[in-house]
């Protein structure tokens, strides 16, 4: 089995009100149950926003830490699921499930280096 | 058999069983990089035995086992994990010969997983060509006018993508089959469409891609039975190839539908996918393949330009319009019109058209003003058509046209 994560990218900017978001994050966390049932959910959650970011840099002896995300953009990754799944078809069928909930939002997979055991 | 064949009989086996061979070999090891080196290593020995031996009965299984007992000596030579060897030992347990409906299947796997949607467009035209056509990365990156790192890299990165991410190697379930075989036979039609009408270089019409994308489509038609858009489309691609000697003259110059000499079609080709066309007609799912082919049988019923049925080909691209609509079937359609109503109405719908990039909207533009006697329009159309021209040959034909304007 292969690990996959899926980034969630929003924009940046204040989030939409409960009223919409709440029916959004019921969905989303049916589907997580649905991944727990398969098997396939390893980790994952929201993060809160870009602002309390700190990026930590070493230079030499010196570590530098700066407030603030690594990169500005007009978007942000605002969370993200690892899955276990068996293939990138399997993968793009949880985020494809997921971007139906989330759309317009834009979900990112990408294949983890290792697979079962996550070793180094 | 002659038993003596010549290296041409080892490149018309290379061109017809290269495919088949690489998709047994990355089922049997997982590897893109390892099947494809093993074949090649099996070609190889071929070109050096079969001069000497006589072609062996059943070349393709000679080749498959060849490339195996090759891919199984790689990894043994290279086995310094224990997994790799341990591998290796387990296929070479297993039976030998494989049977034809797995590798069928084999193949049509592999090009699912060269057009996977998680690959780039280009990337997957690449891939296609080069896995089941076994063509060099030369003759890619020269058929569609890139560099060759540039296209070298391209396929790396892809064959990575493949590798790293998981992209299986798999049909897909009968949910997903109907989405991710029009992205299959959308790589089909463009590398025949290249070889059609280049977008670039001295000639018109570059035969080894059409030849290629023939061979897939009719792969694809032969492994897919019951998809009357994979029939559509070797039907499609047969029709408009049987007019190639007559699309160019001697000197490479272009011959238009209405001046082609229709003796010079093939015949073979036409009654070929005509058939096809029967067989869609049973089953009955019109799609835009279907359509096109239809319209293009519509042309191969017309023994001259003048007694072609343009009424029923306009109804075909209102069909077409229907199921997939878009400015490139609306630009053909107007042609149509205009041999059915006239000239205005069909400039009406042209200008209705932004195809600015396009140089046939400027020499469709170009014939309909020609037809209602605005001339300088049409010289002006003329010289944007000219100055957007893909290849020599197109570029030459219109510029024999803006003189005949002025003349």
């Amino acid at each position: 089995m292969k690990h996959y994560l899926l980034s969630i990218y929003q924009p940046d900017g204040t989030p939409p009100p409960p009223e919409f978001l709440d029916p959004i994050m019921q969905k989303v966390n049916a589907l997580m149950d649905e991944m727990k049932g398969a098997g396939a959910w390893v980790f994952g959650g929201g993060l809160f926003g870009p602002e309390t970011a700190t990026v930590v840099r070493a230079t030499g002896n010196d570590v530098l830490m700066t407030d603030g995300p690594y990169i500005e953009g007009k978007e942000h990754v605002g969370g993200f699921t690892v899955v276990r799944a068996p293939d990138l078809d399997a993968a793009l069928g949880w985020a494809r499930k997921f971007a139906m909930i989330i759309a317009p939002l834009a979900i990112e997979v990408r294949p983890f280096q290792h697979g079962d055991g996550m070793e180094s | 058999m002659t038993g003596r064949p010549a290296a041409a009989d080892v490149e018309r086996i290379f061109r017809e069983e290269y495919g088949r061979a690489v998709a047994v070999l990355i089922r049997a090891f997982g590897d893109i990089d390892l099947a494809e080196d093993a074949v090649q290593d099996a070609f190889t020995v071929a070109l050096a035995r079969w001069p000497a031996t006589g072609v062996p009965p059943g070349p393709a299984g000679w080749i498959i086992t060849t490339a195996r007992n090759r891919a199984i000596d790689r990894l043994r030579r290279e086995a310094t994990r224990g997994e790799r060897h341990a591998e290796a030992i387990r296929l070479l347990s297993r039976d030998e010969a494989p049977e034809e409906d797995a590798v069928g299947d084999d193949r049509l796997r592999l090009i699912f997983t060269c057009c996977h949607p998680a690959l780039v467009g280009p990337a997957q035209v690449a891939l296609t060509l080069r896995l089941l056509g076994g063509l060099t990365t030369a003759e890619i990156a020269r058929a569609f006018l890139v560099a060759e790192p540039t296209l070298a890299q391209r396929l790396v990165r892809a064959k990575a993508k493949i590798r790293d991410a998981a992209i299986p190697y798999r049909v897909p379930d009968a949910g997903e089959l109907p989405q991710r075989l029009r992205a299959v036979l959308a790589v089909v039609y463009l590398i025949f469409n290249e070889g059609y009408s280049a977008s670039g270089g001295d000639r018109l019409v570059r035969e080894d891609l059409c030849a290629e994308a023939i061979r897939l489509a009719r792969m694809l038609a032969e492994l897919m039975p019951g998809d009357p858009e994979a029939k559509g489309l070797l039907a499609l691609l047969l029709l408009s190839d049987s007019r190639r000697a007559a699309r160019v003259d001697g000197a490479g110059d272009i011959v238009p539908l209405a001046e082609q000499d229709r003796a010079l079609w093939d015949q073979d080709l036409i009654a070929e996918g005509q058939a096809l066309m029967r067989q869609c007609l049973r089953i009955n799912r019109p799609g835009p393949y279907q359509i096109q082919a239809a319209i293009q049988a519509v042309h191969a019923d017309a023994r001259t330009y003048a007694g072609t049925d343009w009424a029923q080909i306009l109804q075909l691209y209102d069909q077409l319009l229907m199921v997939a609509p878009g400015p490139f079937v609306a630009l053909n359609r107007a042609v149509a019109l205009a041999e059915v109503r006239g000239p205005l109405p069909a400039l009406q719908e042209v200008e209705r058209l932004h195809l600015p990039q396009y140089h046939l909207y400027h020499a469709i533009r170009a014939d309909l003003l020609r037809r209602l006697g605005r001339i300088d329009e049409a010289v002006a159309a003329c010289d944007a058509a000219i100055a957007t021209a893909g290849n020599a040959a197109e570029r030459r034909f219109l510029e024999r046209r803006r003189q005949e304007l002025r003349s």
